[in-house]
């Protein structure tokens, strides 16, 4: 399976065609997606046209892109002008945006060849995929097993070759937990580095955009194109462009990393050795391996669940059959209302909205909402205490390594526990990435996370990048 | 954080979110949400007092837009894709119930 | 307190008002499209209009300056702020939410003078967006009640509002008629909005509450569909009997929102508060805090134009008008001072070229065509008596409608010389001697009998007599 680099690098030289590349990728699709299911749609008709024009205007002698020829999958939460994006949810199936989001733009105008929108956790909630209205996505290395959430898609895409590299979304780890389980790269950047215009909102103040790749230089290079400051996005950092890719060989030497004293319990024994041995490699390249704690790491999980329904309840209000998707028909408003949501929305999404709801009503919202924000403040102050001392942190990205269907969709809370060290970035805005590093359980990879401070994506990098040499 | 929420409030709720829960489904939501609530209780044990609220990640302020039109969107797009149009406008069952 | 000439004694009036205000942009307050009113339905719509799926905010620099002069212009002060989103579901609004400001609003804690140094406390004054338009068809009124379907445009979601809600400092329904032209011609001299009622751009909603005086203020109603300042004073008199008449009955008033019918000249029942929407307000995530530096607060500070009660201030004591008087009133509304104040500079007498605006210059604008030296030379011949009141009158028609021109000569071509004083009085001499009659009548109280004597002179003097004069001659005489 080429590498990012590797296609951009004979596109562009000319030793390679797009078209080529994209042929070898809608193979494999062809072959393989009818049993793992990470697209909802597959665009080759587009794909191949804008192959074909990558390959003519190279000839022409036009300057080749950063991403020139490179096939990208989509999280089907991304808007794309005229091709249905759907959020896995029945109350969205057949919409077509008549907009791009702002990334899309970025890959296009950089030379990607864009092949599908993937297949998610409907509207972004949930760490399995299990929750999809179109049916759940395999783990490529076991399909008996999920391949994690909510961007379990976007993750199986880039681990079956699929795609060179995919596009998920990260609201509490809904790119780290399924890069870790499908043993790829996967990268949630600082909150404001990659516009949010054309994402479809789950949690506005959570919400990133981030890559999945096969390595860390080919998701350094992908964030390098679609980061940057966006007037449409109002969140969005005013930044320089960041340069991630010259300082992956510069090592960890002198670097002080952070092992969390305090981690919360559940996290298996073959998952923390992985850890263990992480902390290993970094220590014989040249880290100073510091403790720091985080005391209010066990509340983040409370924090989450009441501020992201909140917004969540908010942001998907909107989906109530007037102006676009699905509408279930009634003799008045409001009983259209309710009967189109009531059958567009899955069991996890209504969870989550009358959570939402109910922390943001009138008498509750203090003890609830308002609580939760402050809680917000907490980790943010912890994590700030620890940066003073550490220039990235490591923890495991996944309690366990991918589990089977069905074993957690009894219990909402039972998954929940899945993101509680993803979590604590969202909240605090940080980046983090997941980094495959080695096996666990059953042969299944294990991924280990990598923190650092706000725009510490340099720091963060560097670290990843040792580690990846290490495993 | 206050009394274990009831079925009551489980409707009410579920009413200002425009969702219609049958009885068995109201049934299960209140049970569910009563034990997730159950569970976040944990944050009753620490001291808030004096600590403000975050609710942005980044400390931007004034994003501002210049005052300059963009071309709208395409009507016949947009419309294409609404559930019921008619006369260039989304048309929707009657609104009882309602104030005007 | 001031009694109040509409409630019965013992009882007094306590009004609020809410006015929403469309601002004068170009475009929308989160989006790009255009802010424009009648345009064909759905054809100024974006992402953000609609409440599309992956839709984001990003506020308009033009809209929080006009914001702030609104503000500053009623004597506010601008403070920090953030936007939150309410929360409810109503088909004219795309996201199921509005962005708002809720208890961080731009603008607070001013006032307006009102004539006769009343003032109106103003609570705040901030920015929201404005909703959709929705039609409905079938049933029989047009109204929403039995209609079979409901049409929905979106042209004017998003359009920029400014809300100003004034504490309940107002007492009659005058105050309330005069608060709401005072903030009308405030709003039309900053430019913040064209301020149209009849087309939206303004819209009032009435608080109303009555209570026995010495006692705590009552339970109030709000009253909607109030589409004109004349609707701001019937709505409220109404709304103030029937409390009153109410509770004299026993009855307790509810705390409502009620609807102003004009046609029948009542209001009705709209919505109880039983039934309101729980909003559940928190801060807007998708945008950032405004915090406005003091020195653009400054700049647009300095660059407020006069406003409507230094104006009137202004003009009256150039003119020695009374300031709160009509003419003062009417023509710096019209914008047409600056115009007046010409006219004196090249001469004019003060009063009457105040007095010639107000009463034919309607149609003209702020620029009127006639040349500021014609019309101060007419107000010149008036003054000096070479032509009557009603004759200055015709010329000041033929100057208006040709644009200008010489006056003298238009006076002397429709052969207009006022008589002198004597020569009058010779005439109104004859005439009571010519018409015994009528003069006895008059002398003896009957009004009417003026007409016939006052007509004779007119006839005698082929028009040239003053009619103002010989009246007061007339009047006099028959006095003396």
């Amino acid at each position: 399976m080429k590498k990012l680099v590797e296609i951009v690098a004979g596109v562009g030289g000319g030793s390679l065609t797009a078209t080529s590349v994209v042929e070898e990728h809608l193979d494999r699709i062809r072959t393989r997606d009818g049993e793992i299911h990470a697209f909802n749609l597959v665009t080759a008709d587009q794909a191949r046209k804008d192959a074909a024009k990558i390959d003519a205007d190279i000839k022409a002698g036009k300057k080749a892109g950063p991403l020139a020829g490179v096939p990208i999958a989509l999280k089907d939460n991304m808007c794309t002008r005229g091709v249905e994006t759907t959020c896995s949810s029945k109350i969205l199936q057949g919409w077509k945006p008549p907009y791009d989001a702002t990334v899309v733009g970025k890959l296009r105008e950089a030379g990607a060849v864009i092949v599908g929108k993937t297949n998610l956790d409907e509207f972004a909630m949930g760490s399995s995929t299990e929750n999809s209205a179109f049916g759940p996505t395999k783990n490529p290395l076991d399909v008996s097993r999920v391949p994690g959430g909510s961007s379990g898609g976007s993750a199986a895409a880039v681990s079956a070759g699929f795609a060179a590299a995919s596009l998920g979304s990260d609201t509490g780890g809904s790119i780290r937990q399924p890069a870790a389980l499908c043993g790829v790269v996967g990268v949630k950047p600082t909150y404001g580095t990659v516009s949010r215009y054309g994402l479809v909102a789950f949690a506005s103040s959570l919400d990133q955009i981030g890559p999945f790749t096969q390595d860390v230089r080919d998701a350094a290079t992908l964030l390098e194109v679609i980061a940057g400051h966006d007037p449409l996005d109002s969140t969005s950092i005013p930044q320089p462009a960041i340069s991630l890719v010259p300082v992956l060989d510069h090592g960890v030497k002198g670097m002080r990393v952070g092992r969390v004293t305090d981690l919360p319990e559940g996290c298996e024994p073959d998952v923390l050795e992985r850890l263990e041995a992480a902390f290993d490699a970094l220590r014989n390249a040249g880290a100073t391996i510091v403790d720091v704690e985080l005391p209010s790491l066990q509340y983040c999980l409370t924090a989450y669940y009441l501020i992201a329904p909140a917004e969540a309840s908010s942001n998907l209000a909107r989906y109530d059959g007037v102006r676009y998707g699905n509408r279930v028909d009634a003799p008045d408003l409001n009983a259209m209302y309710a009967a189109t949501r009531e059958s567009g929305f899955g069991e996890e999404v209504k969870r989550r909205i009358m959570l939402g709801t109910y922390a943001l009503s009138a008498g509750y919202f203090e003890a609830y909402y308002g609580k939760a924000l402050k809680v917000r403040r907490l980790i943010y102050d912890d994590f700030a205490r620890a940066y003073t001392k550490v220039d990235a942190i490591l923890t495991p990205t996944s309690p366990s390594v991918a589990f089977k269907f069905g074993s957690k969709t009894d219990n909402p809370l039972a998954m929940y526990l899945c993101d509680v060290f993803t979590i604590p970035t969202n909240l605090a805005g940080h980046p983090a990435m997941s980094v495959p590093f080695g096996l666990g359980a059953d042969s299944m990879p294990v991924g280990i996370q990598v923190l650092a401070t706000t725009l510490g994506e340099q720091s963060m990098f560097k670290v990843a990048a040792e580690l990846e040499r290490a495993s | 954080m206050t009394e274990k929420i009831s079925r009551e409030t489980v409707i009410k709720v579920s009413r200002l979110a425009r969702l219609s829960l049958g009885p068995e489904q109201a049934e299960k939501m209140t049970a569910q949400l009563a034990g997730m609530l159950e569970h976040f209780r944990d944050i009753d044990a620490l001291d808030l007092a004096g600590v403000e609220p975050m609710t942005q990640p980044y400390p931007i302020k004034n994003v501002l837009r210049e005052d300059v039109e963009v071309e709208s969107l395409n009507r016949e797009e947009v419309l294409g894709q609404a559930p019921a149009a008619e006369s260039g406008r989304f048309r929707v069952p009657p609104i009882i119930g309602f104030d005007v | 307190m001031s009694e109040n000439p509409v409630l019965p004694n013992g009882w007094q009036l306590v009004v609020g008002l809410e006015v929403h205000v469309e601002l004068a942009t170009k475009t929308k307050l989160f989006s790009a499209s255009v802010n424009r009113f009648g345009d064909e339905p759905n054809t100024n719509i974006d992402p953000i209009t609609l409440g599309l799926p992956g839709a984001l905010p990003v506020l308009n620099k033009h809209a929080v300056e006009l914001a702030m002069r609104i503000g500053l212009a009623l004597n506010c002060k601008i403070r920090p702020c953030a936007f939150h989103r309410k929360n409810y579901f109503y088909p004219d609004l795309p996201k199921a939410y509005q962005i708002t400001q809720y208890d961080h609003p731009l603008n607070v804690d001013g006032f307006l003078m009102l004539p006769g140094e009343v003032r109106i406390g103003i609570e705040r004054a901030h920015l929201e967006e404005d909703t959709g338009k929705s039609v409905h068809f079938g049933g029989s009124s047009g109204r929403i009640h039995g209609s079979d379907y409901s049409l929905l445009d979106y042209n004017r979601a998003g359009v920029p509002l400014v809300e100003i809600v004034s504490r309940p400092d107002i007492r009659t329904s005058e105050q309330a008629r005069q608060y709401v032209a005072e903030l009308r011609a405030i709003l039309l001299a900053v430019g913040a909005s064209d301020a149209k009622m009849e087309e939206g751009s303004m819209r009032c909603d009435v608080n109303v509450s009555v209570h026995r005086f010495g006692t705590p203020f009552g339970t109030r109603c709000e009253i909607k569909n109030v589409n004109s300042i004349r609707s701001v004073g019937r709505a409220i008199d109404y709304e103030a009997r029937r409390q009153v008449e109410l509770i004299e009955g026993g009855g307790v008033v509810r705390q409502e929102t009620r609807h102003w019918d004009d046609a029948s000249g009542r209001t009705e029942t709209l919505r109880t508060k039983e039934d309101a929407d729980d909003y559940r307000y928190f801060l807007e995530p998708d945008l950032v805090p405004l915090v406005p530096e003091q020195s653009w607060i400054d700049q647009v500070r300095l660059a407020l134009p006069p406003l409507p009660a230094a104006r009137r201030e202004m003009l009256a004591e150039l003119c020695g008008v009374d300031k709160n008087g009509e003419s003062a009133i009417v023509v710096v509304e019209r914008g047409q001072d600056d115009y007046v104040r010409e006219v004196i500079a090249n001469g004019g007498d003060p009063r009457r070229s105040v007095v010639y605006v107000q009463q034919a210059f309607a149609e003209l604008g702020p620029k009127p065509r006639v040349p500021a030296k014609d019309l101060a030379a007419l107000t010149i011949l008036e003054r000096d008596a070479k032509v009557t009141s009603t004759q200055a009158k015709t010329l000041l028609t033929e100057l208006i409608e040709a644009g200008g021109g010489d006056v003298a000569a238009m006076a002397a071509k429709r052969g207009f010389e006022a008589l002198d004083t004597g020569a009058l009085e010779a005439m109104v001499d004859a005439a009571i001697a010519a018409e015994p009659g009528a003069w006895k009548k008059y002398c003896d109280g009957e009004e009417k009998a003026l007409g016939a004597l006052v007509g004779a002179v007119m006839k005698a003097s082929k028009g040239k007599a003053d009619g103002k004069a010989v009246t007061a001659l007339l009047q006099a005489k028959a006095s003396a």
